[in-house]
């Protein structure tokens, strides 16, 4: 083994780049214990529980399978693209992650692209293992390929929307207080938020509200794709929306140290 | 002149009402060590981050390969390695998998195996960052900035928190990245490592350079200026001084150790050791000693804590 000290500068192929800070990411997701709960176990113990939530709250008519399979879909995607993503960014940041991977050749846009990699790799793991678990305890989804394809386009706006808030909050607020806050959100939009039970299960005043919030927009949004067929415009809207403002918030605030 | 591997004047840099770097100029020459040597919170790791992108000049200018740090750091990152004061990986990570990370971010990475094995890094190439030791962390970090083979080196504190062993390992790489041609700018407030490591230092305080030049310079030396002599105490120093040149002065600051400062020309200590046989007294021990930049730097900075 020899060390051959003279200088060779220059940058892996950007391919490669981004396989490997993707790659990266998810190992260290992986070996996350934490993680894993949020994103696989609790869905799962929601899921399963939420057959037999006739007994525990009134979800509105309809059998419970097809109403909390949707609603289920959607906090997967609230903790990844959110919370987790949140989390994970803010000690990053205050460890000093962001900053030294800032210095290496890998640029700041292949940061995030690493990050958006993790995030949709880990969804695709989730959203099959729920959705195939949900068929197997009985959930019926309207019938054809259509309102998957529709599914997607709100997960993919719902993960930009969550995924937006997780970077505006992780880029600006301390690691501490990123973990706070990202936990709060998921456990209030878990229980209020429209996500897991239907947003006309809540008083009307509440209702207005909901329906303008991500959650509230990707639950419904969801469980109308999956009942009628078709999403409501005013969820797509709602997640546009979203990701425009947090979007645009986040370019102009994030810090990287 | 060629073109100097950094290039910093009248740089200015303010977190609000404190003026951390106050109107800095230095320049690094391609193929040197060139150490900034200042005490805490001199403006040291303000000025070696602006060089390295991580912060937009407010006033000056900063150019590093000719290169302007902030516009042109897509070009820059692959050439320049960075060795952060603190943090730089992920918690979890472990030491050998980072330094596989950060090769795969680079065209012609070092042999990460020799890297490890020199940097006595094998003993925890398993272990996850969070259980490392500082200096652990310090060689590992050193490990990452090396890895990219860059032209040039920004080290913030190489050897903070690092056992004497492996600094004197950490000098003798850094030497030799300089013989193939690494250029490397380091902070720090070890004098020796600044006296004995660089080619050129640069004494900061207050966000100003207060001195340059090499060690040579800076320690003057070429002017030896202080005589030790240990012999028995309580001889009358007002008569040794008497028989000096003008400029001399002579002292016994303690018991039995004597000092005489001036120019320690060959005949001054000739007559200082003549002046003990005169007086029928044996002299235990004669010593010349030249200023150390320790000395230097705490003239120049003052020897009040801050």
């Amino acid at each position: 083994m020899t060390l051959d000290l003279s200088p060779a500068p220059g940058a892996a192929p950007r391919v490669s780049m981004l396989c490997a800070q993707t790659l990266m990411e998810l190992r260290l997701l992986a070996r996350n214990g934490e993680q894993l709960l949020l994103t696989i176990v609790i869905p799962l113990i929601l899921l399963i529980a939420g057959t037999q939530s006739s007994r525990i709250v009134d979800l509105g008519p309809g059998r419970p399978i097809d109403i909390i399979a949707p609603g289920v879909l959607a906090l997967a995607v609230l903790s990844t693209s959110f919370t987790s993503l949140a989390i994970a960014t803010g000690f990053e940041r205050r460890y000093g992650v962001l900053k030294r991977l800032g210095a290496s050749p890998l640029p700041r846009w292949g940061l995030m692209v690493g990050k958006v990699g993790a995030v949709v790799i880990v969804e695709i793991v989730q959203l099959a293992l729920l959705s195939a678990v949900a068929l197997l305890l009985g959930w019926e989804p309207v019938s054809g390929f259509t309102p998957w394809l529709w599914a997607i386009l709100l997960v993919v706006l719902g993960t930009a929307a969550f995924g937006a808030l997780a970077l505006l909050i992780a880029g600006t607020l301390r690691a501490e207080a990123t973990l706070a806050v990202a936990n709060l959100v998921y456990v209030v939009l878990l229980v209020g938020g429209a996500l897991l039970v239907p947003l006309d299960r809540y008083p009307d005043v509440a209702q207005s509200v909901l329906v303008l919030l991500p959650s509230g927009a990707l639950g419904e949004g969801l469980r109308e794709t999956f009942t009628v067929g078709t999403p409501p415009l005013l969820a797509i809207a709602v997640l546009a929306g979203w990701t425009a403002v947090a979007g645009f918030a986040t370019a102009r605030s994030f810090s990287w140290e | 002149m060629p073109q100097p591997a950094v290039d910093v004047s009248d740089l200015v840099m303010r977190y609000g009402e404190v003026t951390a770097v106050d109107g800095l100029s230095l320049r690094v020459e391609t193929g040197t060590i060139t150490a900034i040597l200042g005490p805490n919170g001199a403006g040291k790791t303000t000025t070696i981050e602006t060089c390295e992108g991580f912060r937009r000049p407010q006033q000056g200018t900063v150019r590093v390969l000719g290169l302007d740090p902030v516009r042109d750091a897509a070009e820059l990152r692959p050439r320049v390695g960075v060795m952060l004061q603190s943090g730089g990986a992920w918690l979890g990570v472990r030491a050998e998998e980072m330094l596989r990370h950060m090769a795969s971010l680079h065209a012609h990475p070092l042999d990460i195996d020799a890297l490890i094995e020199r940097l006595g890094i094998g003993s925890f190439v398993r272990t996850a960052y969070r259980r490392l030791s500082g200096g652990e962390k310090q060689r590992l970090s050193l490990a990452m900035a090396m890895i990219g083979r860059p032209e040039l080196l920004f080290l913030d504190e190489p050897s903070a928190g690092l056992d004497p062993q492996s600094r004197r390992a950490t000098w003798e790489l850094l030497v030799e990245l300089r013989n193939h041609g690494v250029t490397t700018v380091l902070t720090t407030h070890f004098m020796d490592e600044a006296e004995e490591l660089s080619d050129a230092v640069y004494i900061v305080d207050s966000g100003r350079v207060i001195a340059a030049g090499t060690p040579r310079e800076l320690t003057g030396a070429d002017a030896r200026n202080t005589l030790h002599i240990v012999a028995p105490a309580g001889l009358d120093i007002h008569a040794l001084a008497g028989c000096l040149p003008p400029a001399s002065t002579a002292d016994e600051p303690v018991p039995g150790q004597y000092v005489v400062t001036g120019d320690i020309s060959p005949a001054l200590v000739a007559r200082v050791t003549a002046w003990f046989g005169e007086h029928d007294v044996l002299v235990e021990s004669v010593l010349v000693e030249r200023r150390s930049l320790e000395d230097r730097f705490l003239d120049l900075t003052g020897k009040a804590l801050r």
